[in-house]
């Protein structure tokens, strides 16, 4: 049985200095590593919860649509409206929409979403499942014969991680729009030939980059959101605290795994 | 309404513990529980705040696991079973929380299928509304059908949550203090609840309350847990019937004002 201690993320010990936290640190780290087998052990073994994952799949994507829409135009425009001058010192106008398109494919679009979606979805994750925790929610399930961690845990990570690269494409999309109106508006260029310039400059890997870039970036949120929440700790406190260490923590991650794909990446450029 | 003796075969046990022992960081909360539940019986489990009640049935769920002793119910080790026995076996058990533990996030209507669809893999739309409606009914809340949790009243909440534990018809029903917080009127409407309920569909029972009227109505046995054991076990009039000053207080609180 692995029912033990799941009430509370870390021991009882003196809750101060730096050695304890250190001690935390690490147990964390591992208790996270844990809850990471637990999913691949669990997700992929029948009865499959197909309902569940794609009410959740609707979820993150309801949650974060307006914002990652209103988000990904502005930046797009933004980053060519601010891109222009510099090229423009070199009469290298026509260049504007490759680098928009390289700009937005390589790296902001990926990265956008992920940040909003840790915003909007991780920390709504962290809430639910953290007052799901408090109120002994969790326990009911439990109790009623249904397994809370696949059920909860399995169906949200499983959602972030298959919705959160389609939420990516859609961002690209919208920012390639917000581009394009700046383009238009100065150059006059069809929208035909702006999308043929766009995907000139791009090579598969950079598909592929995105793609795999922002797979990882929703399997962190959601891992994040739901640990948070699923170990939180007893009170209302712990939900709070749930819902900010699950953005704090997925936001941190995302920038770490950025960095990292991005070096890997470039090995086979 | 008084309580109708109900007979108890004492040789046909359903929860048999021993040697029970259960500590949380230095802190020994059980300390050797010895407790038999009969077939059909209810038993009231009393005791201070703190002194581990809802440790005890946590553990005999399985939510908990013991550091030492067997747990065994309706025939099984609960600290042996596999995973898959555990969740047969809890199907079996149905377990009221304090604080009742509704899915916010569904209506009373769905929190109440959500057992049944989860656990009847066959049933029909119709069986599944036939159902709800009863145990409802049974809980004499038809009205908040469609209504969320946070809209219920405390002793709505309560009713709801007993409901929900059965509709899988468990033989046995663990109630972590039904009555808690409750206005006299409606504390008597869930002690007739439960006498109804262990006379209808024939449950073992375990009520853990601070409330002696409730004890007194629902209770055919009283145990008294004191510094982590069961220190006295009887009828309600043998466990009172005694000048220690840890259980003199539970009666008096209560009877004499
Ligand atoms: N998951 C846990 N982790 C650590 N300590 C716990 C845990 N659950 C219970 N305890 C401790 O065990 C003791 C008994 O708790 P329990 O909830 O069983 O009390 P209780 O008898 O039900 O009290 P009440 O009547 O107030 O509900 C308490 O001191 C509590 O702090
Ligand atoms: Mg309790």
């Amino acid at each position: 049985m692995d029912t033990v201690n799941e009430t509370s993320a870390s021991g009882n010990a003196k809750r101060s200095g730096f050695k304890y936290r250190l001690g935390v640190f690490f147990a964390d780290i591992y208790k996270i590593h844990l809850f990471i087998v637990r999913f691949f052990k669990e997700a992929f073994v029948p009865p499959f919860e197909f309902k569940e994952v794609i009410r959740q799949c609707y979820e993150v994507g309801v949650r974060s649509f307006t914002l990652i829409t209103v988000t990904g135009f502005i930046v797009g425009l933004i980053f060519t409206k601010q891109s222009r001058p510099s090229l423009a010192t070199f009469g290298a106008n026509s260049w504007l929409p490759s680098l928009v398109s390289i700009a937005i494919m390589r790296a902001l679009a990926p990265l956008v979403t992920a940040l909003i979606a840790s915003g909007k979805v991780g920390s709504s994750i962290g809430a639910e499942l953290g007052s799901m925790r408090v109120t002994e929610q969790i326990d009911a399930m439990e109790v009623s014969g249904t397994k809370p961690f696949k059920f909860l845990v399995c169906t949200r990570v499983l959602a972030t991680t298959i919705t959160i690269p389609l939420l990516a494409t859609y961002t690209a999309f919208i920012g390639l729009l917000g581009g394009y109106l700046n383009v238009s508006m100065y150059e006059g260029t069809s929208y035909t030939t702006f999308m043929q310039q766009v995907f000139q400059p791009l090579v598969y890997l950079d598909f592929t980059a995105a793609l795999i870039k922002s797979t990882v970036f929703g399997f962190t949120i959601g891992i994040v959101g739901c640990y948070q929440g699923y170990y939180s700790t007893k009170g209302t406190e712990g939900v709070g605290k749930a819902a900010n260490g699950a953005v704090v923590t997925a936001m941190f991650l995302v920038f770490i795994e950025e960095i990292v794909i991005v070096q890997i990446v470039n090995n086979f450029r | 309404m008084e309580k109708q003796k109900v007979q108890i075969d004492h040789k046909d046990t359903v929860i048999k513990i021993r040697g029970l022992k259960k500590s949380f960081e230095d802190y020994a909360v059980l300390r050797g529980i010895d407790l038999d539940l009969y077939q059909g019986e209810n038993l009231v489990v009393l005791g201070r705040s703190g002194t581990g009640k809802s440790v005890l049935i946590k553990l005999i769920s399985g939510l908990l696991t013991p550091d030492r002793g067997t747990i065994e119910v309706l025939g099984k080790d609960v600290t042996k079973i596999s995973d898959k026995e555990l969740q047969e076996l809890r199907i079996r058990i149905g377990f009221s929380f304090q604080n009742s533990a509704l899915y916010d996030s569904m209506t009373v209507r769905k929190n109440l299928e959500f057992p049944l669809v989860r656990n009847r893999k066959n049933i029909t739309r119709a069986e599944i509304d036939t159902a709800v409606e009863t145990v409802l009914d049974a809980v004499g809340l038809s009205q908040t059908i469609n209504q969320m949790p946070a809209e219920l009243s405390g002793g709505q909440r309560k009713r709801i949550g007993i409901a929900r534990t059965l509709i899988l018809n468990p033989e046995i029903m663990l109630y972590d203090e039904p009555t808690a917080g409750l206005d006299p009127i409606t504390c008597i409407e869930i002690n007739d609840l439960i006498n109804e309920v262990q006379q209808r569909y024939k449950t073992s029972s375990i009520i853990i309350t601070h409330d002696l009227t409730c004890a007194k109505t629902t209770g055919d046995r009283i145990a008294m847990l004191l510094d982590g054991q069961f220190q006295r076990i009887g009828t309600f009039e043998e466990v009172f019937n005694t000048n220690d000053e840890r259980v003199k207080p539970f009666f008096d609180y209560n009877f004499i004002q």
